[in-house]
Formats: C-alpha cells, structure tokens, sequence
C-alpha cells in the first residue's frame, strides 16, 4: 500500500504497519453477494449479524432523536451504531484469506473529524445571534402524519457527537481489530 | 448529605481495594483492570453520594420532591465515557508493548538505575572525563533502538 | 464580550477536527494550527485588557447561571496564564512544523499530530478558564489524553515504557481528582467553584482538611511536588524536544494552578501553611540535588523543572497575597523559560546526537548561536539579576521574608536551590558548550524524533526558540507593569469577592 503525499522518512518502523499509516477503510464487512472463504465462520452468527445489523442502526438512530428528553443521546446512539458494525465486523471481518476489499466507503478518521466539527460549529452558532455558547432553540413544527413535532438545535450537536462516536468506534475497529489480525499473519508469513 | 447504607460502603472498599492492588502489579493489562475497576469504584461512589438507592428518575413522571439528584448522574456518565476512551488507549499501549518489547509489562528507568548505581556522582564541573563512562559507546543507542532490555543489567548497559 | 471566554476552548477543539478533516495536506493543517493559537493569542489579550479593566469575564453555558450551569471565568490570573501559555505553545508548535518539515518532508500529513496537539491547547485553556471543579476534571482529562498520545507516538521500547508510567500515574490521580469530587458533591451539593467557596465553610473542620489534602494530593500529582514528582524525569525525557518542551512549559503549569485557584478560592488561610512550606522545600532541594546527579540533558531539565515547582508552591504556602502575586508571576516566567530549554536541548540534540553532557563538548565554538540561545534561558531559570526569573523570586523572597520563622526557613532553601540552579547549569554550560569540540555522534535511528545527530536543523526552529528567549526577555523588560498585574491578581484571589460575585451575584465573603 502507498501513501504518496508522505515524505521519504515519514514512514518509520513503528508506523509501517497500516495500523498507523493510510486512513482507507480495508476490512471485509460481510458484503452482499460475497461471503467470505475460510476457517472461522460461524454460520449462525452470520446470518444473526445480517438480520441484526440494521435493526441495531434503526435503533441507534431512535436514541439519538430521543436523546434530548429521554435516555439516549449522541453518544450511546454512536456506540449502538459503533457495536453493529463491531459485530458485522466479528461475523466476517477476520475470515483469513479473504481478498481485502474496502466495500465501506467511509474514512473513519473523516467521519470522527466531521462529526467533532459540526458539534463545535453548532457549539459555535448561538454566538452569532448574541447568545451563549451552547444556547440551543426549540422548533415547533406541525408535520402532516406525524403530528406536532419538537426540535431542539442540540440535536444538531447530538448528530455531530453520533458521528464522532461511530468514526471512533470504526477507527478502533479497523486499527485494533484488523490491524492486529493483519499483524498476526504477517508474523505467520514467514514460516510457511 | 445524606447517609451511605453499609453493604455499598463495604462493596466501595472492595473495589477501591481491588483496584489500588491491581495498580501495584507488573503487568500492564492488570494494571488496565485496576483502572476499570477503581473507576467502577468512583462511579459507585458518585451515585451513592447523590441521593439514595429507588429514587426516581428525573423524566417528568413523578412529583420533583422525589427525583434522585440528576447531577451526579450526568457526572458519572461523563467519567465513564473518559475512562471508556482511556482504557482502550491503554489497551493499544499493551498491544504495542507486546508487539515491540515481547511482554506488557511496566518496565523501570534505565537511567535512573544507571545514576543510582553509579559509585560517585561525576558532578564536579571542569574536569576532563576519563573515559570511564565511554562517550563513544553512543549513549542513545539504548534509549533509541527499540531492543528489549532486561533491567536485570542496568549496570552494563549504555 | 462574555462570549470572547468561550472561543480560547473551542476554536483549538474546532482546529483539532478541521485538521483530521484535512488528513491529507500538510500546508492546510500547519494553516490551520497557526492561525488558530494566534486567534486564541489574540483573544487572551483581549481577555486580559477587559479582566484587567472591569473584573472578572463570566460565560454562562447554554445560558444556564451558576451554579446549576457551568460557566467559565476569565480574571486576571487565568486570563494572564492564558496569555503566556498560547504564545508558548504556538512557539512550541511552530518548532515542532519546522523540525516535521526537516525531518519527514514538507509534505508529511498527520492525522494524529497536529490535531492531538491542538486539542492538548484547548484542554490547557479549558483548565485556565472553567470555574466549575468538575470542568476542571474533564480539562485535566483532554489535557492528559492528548499527552498521552503525543508522549507514544512513534513507540520505541524505551518510549512504552516511558507511556507506561506517565498514563499509569496520571490515570490514578485522575480517579483520586473524580473521589475528591464525589466527596465534596456529597458534602455541599455543588461543584461550582465560587459557589464551594462559601459552602465549604459549613463544614467540620475535620471534614475541610481531608478534602484540602485529597485536593494536595490529586494537584500535587499533577504539578509533580515531591514526593509525587517521581513520574516526570521517568516519562518526559522520552518524548521528542517540541513534545517535552510543551509538557514542561504547561502541563505542570495547570497543576499547580488548580491548586492556585482550589487553596486560595475553596480552602483558604490567613497564615502560612507549615505542611505546604515543607513540602516546598522538599521539593526544591530534591529536584536541583537531582538535576546535580543527572547525565542525559532532558533529564537534568526534568528534575530542574521539579525543584522550580517548589519555588511556585512555596509562594502557595506563604499565603498572603504578595506571595501569591509573586507565584503568579513565577509561573509566568517559568512556562517561558522551561519551554525554552527544553526546546534548546531539542537543538542541542540535533546538532550533537546524543543527550549525554558527558558525550558533548566545544559547542559553543561549533555554533555560537545555540550558545547564546542557551546561555538567556539558563541565566534566567537560575535568576541572574537583569532577567525575569531574578524579578519572580524576588517577589517570592519578599513576601516570604516577612511571613515568621518557618517561612523565612524556605525562604532560605529557596536561595539554596537556586545556586544549586546555578550550579548545575554552570555544569552544563562547561562540559557541552566549552572544551574541545566533539565531533557529532551519527545518528542512531533516523526514525527517531528523540536523538537525531547530525540531521539537517531548519532555521525556523532557531527562530522559534529564539522567539521565546525574546518572550522571556519581554517579561523581564515590562516586569514592572506585569508584576502590578499579578499583584492584583494575588489581591484578588485571596479576596475572592470579586471573583464569587462575578460568578453567583451575591455579596462578598466575611
């Protein structure tokens, strides 16, 4: 893997690994169509992660709306989120052998940045309308469906923090997780 | 204030206990757990000191008098968070050890060995050195070389 | 104007995500982290003329009023600390830039260093400004968590074990720092600082001196006072020069002002602490006689910075305001003069390739520049009459000569530390910058930040050092209009009315 933006010595030994280095996502996220060869599949855990995955999403999403007058919030619903991905993750991402192939198309370190910006620049905002920071407005809206429905402007903050969170929680995946699994079969490399 | 029933107390020291005697070990992943456990300790702690066990959340569905106190609530939820991301940075450090030294385990200073090893102080100014502390033998080598070294043999090394 | 107290804290948080953002171009990142400490310079100043003027500058969070919200408080002292310590790390971070550049190339992004480093600015300034003992927690927190990371990075053997002992340690205070808060929540009710100040009172006597020493020991750890300081000259050595210099310059700086702020504003005397001027002299005499024992460069500094946090706790200890108007000042003129060394030793480093006083030799006739860049700081820390450091523990002597008999006894080992100061920076000047001159060592791992011999030194990181030398002569040339500041800042902490009712809108204390 190259990285061409960086100099001659910006690689020193401790950095080579992809651990550190280059911030595209390499992992194998049980894609459709293409499930993974190898030992260590768990065929219920597979098929539990699939069905799971996107229910645990939907629910992530529900904290994080929630959040401003229930428990949730940005946080626990960027972990939620952060957790199905850990177990999409744990279901097919450590088959050995499987061609790597970046099927989510998201730099986690991107998506951390992007959500710590929009949480400070909503921190930001009110400071524009004379207001302390970390004011936040409530909207009333009537909705045609739905019925009356409440927004708050933090929940602007709450989203940047999800999306932090989830960043996070991929960044550790794709470092702590993949990394040290790439590490380990290159120590076994040799010896074969 | 109001009055910490006696089990809590006793569970309080427990963990406290546990985790100060975890931080005292070699080992950096037991080291990690008495970070966990001292900071389940803490958060225990920060709850039992807000209001008494059974109250009731502060959600609006009960008369104000008998919410449990909301603060040391958002507190502890904020330290758990911090100590989330620490111990997962912890965790990385004693991956890295292992990676790079073979083991996890808190190592002394080398240095500070050396110094207190050393017979007599070479404080005195002026004087030449005589060769005994080899300047040659690149004193950042040590430091700078990634080797695993053994404290055992402080006295040579350098 | 309240709003300006808010942007020291978020502008670093909101350079630290546009600099992930911008991952993969070096020049937007460096952009960035300019731009932003010289908003944050600029707003300190501001911060200080307004505090200076009419009182101390209170932000309400989201509106709430203290004590319920959070809010953060800009008086003198912190404003003042602010200042100075901005302009250090924007030195520090320029340094660090130059030596990136010569070091991995112009186009070497990172997404770890420079959002990391901005994020340690934002938790310094968090620290300085949050009046609020729980804020200050999560300060420390980000402070720590960014120094962790900029203290391993690019993990060597001896850089792990070095992480180790720092984290370790830092983590145990942080837990005691969150037990102490527990403990006084559970006592008054409050965790706002102006509003402890008045609660704190209520309670038995008893009751105040365990939560004043829990507070001695969890500051004590962080600020590195004898017998806690033992994690310093373990862990700072190791990082490379920009990251030590930035460690020393602040991070103690930050402990020992929340025991400022915690002593004067929540627990405070009207005599000198006898507990606090023992360990002030403790921790004097056993960093310099440290320092006299040391080898390696960085280390010597380490313990040097210890025996100096002596000299600031000791202004604490006295208690009256003109000693705490001379701590003030001494933090003032150590946050400068530290860095500087530190960042001088990074140079010296360069230039030489090891760390070993005993392995250098002739420098000064091999670059008289790095001499001169040397020989400011080290008189200045030693307090040599024309230079900051001599206006700073005059001050300190003044107020401490006159505060009876065990007082007058620090003052004393205050004057013994300082030739030991001298001293052991005499020995440093002999062995590295006069005798024959030594050819440089080659280097030993060109990966490494810490020893690099013999590699190429950009200019611009002479010109940042020598930024800060001018910072340090700056403060010893406007000692008179500073040292009125910090007097009234020592005033004011020790009065604490102007700053309760700034904060809660009720009448002064006594």
């Amino acid at each position: 893997m190259s990285v061409p933006e960086r100099g001659p010595l910006s690689e020193p030994a401790s950095e080579q690994s992809a651990l550190w280095l280059g911030d595209t996502p390499d992992e194998e996220w049980t894609p459709p169509g293409k499930t993974p060869v190898g030992a260590g599949r768990t065929l219920m855990l597979e098929m539990a992660a699939r069905v799971l995955f996107p229910t645990v999403l939907v629910f992530s999403a529900y904290l994080l709306l929630v959040g401003h007058y229930g428990p949730g919030g940005g946080f626990s619903g960027g972990l939620v989120a952060g957790l199905a991905f850990v177990l999409r993750y744990i279901a097919g991402g450590g088959s050995e052998g499987a061609e790597i192939v970046a099927r989510l198309h998201i730099r986690p370190r991107q998506l951390a940045g992007g959500g710590l910006t929009l949480a400070v620049l909503t921190a930001l905002a009110p400071m524009l309308f004379g207001q302390p920071a970390l004011t936040s407005a409530k909207l009333s809206a009537q909705v045609p469906v739905i019925g009356e429905l409440d927004l708050v402007t933090s929940l602007v903050l709450d989203v940047g923090v999800y999306l932090l969170i989830v960043g996070v929680v991929l960044e550790l995946i794709r470092s702590l997780g993949a990394g040290i699994e790439r590490d380990a079969r290159d120590a076994e490399e040799p010896a074969r | 204030m109001n009055a910490v029933n006696l089990s809590m107390t006793v569970v309080l020291a427990v963990l406290y206990s546990v985790g100060f005697y975890l931080l005292l070990q070699r080992s950096l992943m037991r080291v990690l757990l008495g970070i966990v456990v001292l900071g389940h300790g803490t958060n225990l702690l920060l709850q039992l000191i807000g209001s008494p066990p059974g109250r009731v959340p502060i959600l609006g569905i009960a008369l104000p008098s008998e919410f449990t106190d909301p603060l040391p609530q958002a507190l502890a939820l904020t330290a758990i968070v911090i100590t989330f991301a620490l111990t997962t940075y912890l965790l990385a450090l004693g991956y890295r050890s292992w990676v790079l030294v073979g083991h996890d385990e808190v190592q002394d200073d080398l240095e500070d060995r050396r110094i207190a090893q050393r017979e007599r102080p070479e404080a005195s100014m002026g004087e030449e050195t005589t060769g005994e502390d080899d300047a040659e033998d690149d004193p950042g080598s040590a430091a700078a070389s990634g080797d695993p070294v053994d404290p055992a043999d402080v006295g040579g090394e350098r | 104007m309240s709003s300006l107290v808010t942007l020291p804290v978020l502008l670093p948080i909101l350079g630290s995500a546009l600099t992930v953002l911008a991952g993969r171009s070096a020049r937007v990142q460096r952009v960035i982290g300019v731009v932003v400490l010289t908003a944050v310079s600029a707003v300190a100043v501001a911060l200080l003329a307004v505090a200076d003027r009419s009182g101390p500058v209170v932000a309400e969070m989201g509106g709430w009023p203290a004590p319920v919200g959070i809010v953060l408080v800009a008086d003198r002292l912190s404003a003042l600390l602010l200042l100075i310590s901005t302009l250090v790390t924007l030195a520090v971070l320029v340094y660090a830039i130059d030596q990136r550049i010569a070091d991995y190339g112009r186009e070497a992004a990172s997404t770890t260093f420079h959002p990391v480093f901005l994020l340690l600015s934002a938790g310094v300034s968090l620290a300085y400004l949050t009046g609020d003992l729980f804020n200050l927690f999560v300060a420390f927190e980000i402070m720590l968590a960014a120094s962790y990371v900029l203290i391993t990075r690019r993990t060597n053997a001896s850089r792990i074990r070095s992480g180790m002992t720092y984290v370790t340690v830092s983590l145990t205070s942080s837990l005691l720092f969150l037990t102490m808060i527990a403990l006084i929540y559970g006592a008054t009710g409050t965790v706002n600082m102006a509003d402890l100040a008045g609660r704190i009172g209520e309670l038995p006597t008893g009751l105040q001196t365990v939560l004043g020493l829990l507070t001695l020991v969890v500051f004590g750890i962080k600020a590195a006072i004898v017998p806690l300081h033992f994690w310093l000259p373990d862990s700072y050595p190791d990082a490379p020069a920009p990251v030590t210099a930035l460690f020393a310059g602040l991070l103690t700086k930050v402990g020992i002002y929340a025991l400022l702020r915690t002593q004067t504003l929540i627990f405070p005397d009207d005599r000198p602490s006898v507990v606090l001027l023992v360990l002030a002299g403790l921790t004097m005499i056993v960093g310099a006689l440290g320092a006299l024992a040391q080898d390696d460069l960085n280390r010597l500094l380490s313990f040097l910075l210890v025996s100096h946090i002596g000299f600031m706790l000791f202004g604490l200890a006295v208690f009256d305001a003109a000693a705490v108007a001379g701590t003030a000042l001494y933090i003032v003129h150590h946050i400068t003069v530290q860095a500087t060394l530190f960042l001088v030793s990074g140079l010296i480093t360069r230039r030489t390739g090891t760390v070993s006083i005993e392995a250098m030799g002739g420098l000064a006739r091999m670059s008289p520049w790095l001499a001169v860049l040397f020989a400011v700081p080290a008189l200045t820390l030693a307090g040599i009459p024309p230079t900051s450091g001599f206006v700073a523990k005059l001050a300190l002597l003044q107020a401490g000569a006159g505060a009876g008999a065990a007082a007058t006894l620090a003052a004393g080992v205050l004057i013994v530390a300082s030739l030991l100061t001298v001293y052991a920076m005499a020995r440093v000047w002999v062995r590295v910058f006069w005798g024959a001159v030594r050819p440089p060592l080659p280097d030993p791992d060109p990966t490494d930040e810490l020893v690099v011999g013999t590699a190429r030194t950009a200019k611009p990181m002479y010109v940042a050092t020598g930024a800060l030398v001018g910072v340090s002569i700056a403060i010893a040339v406007a000692a008179g209009p500073l040292s009125a500041i910090t007097a009234r800042a020592g005033h004011d902490l020790l009065d604490r009315g102007p700053y309760r009712t700034a904060v809660l809108d009720v009448e002064p204390l006594r």
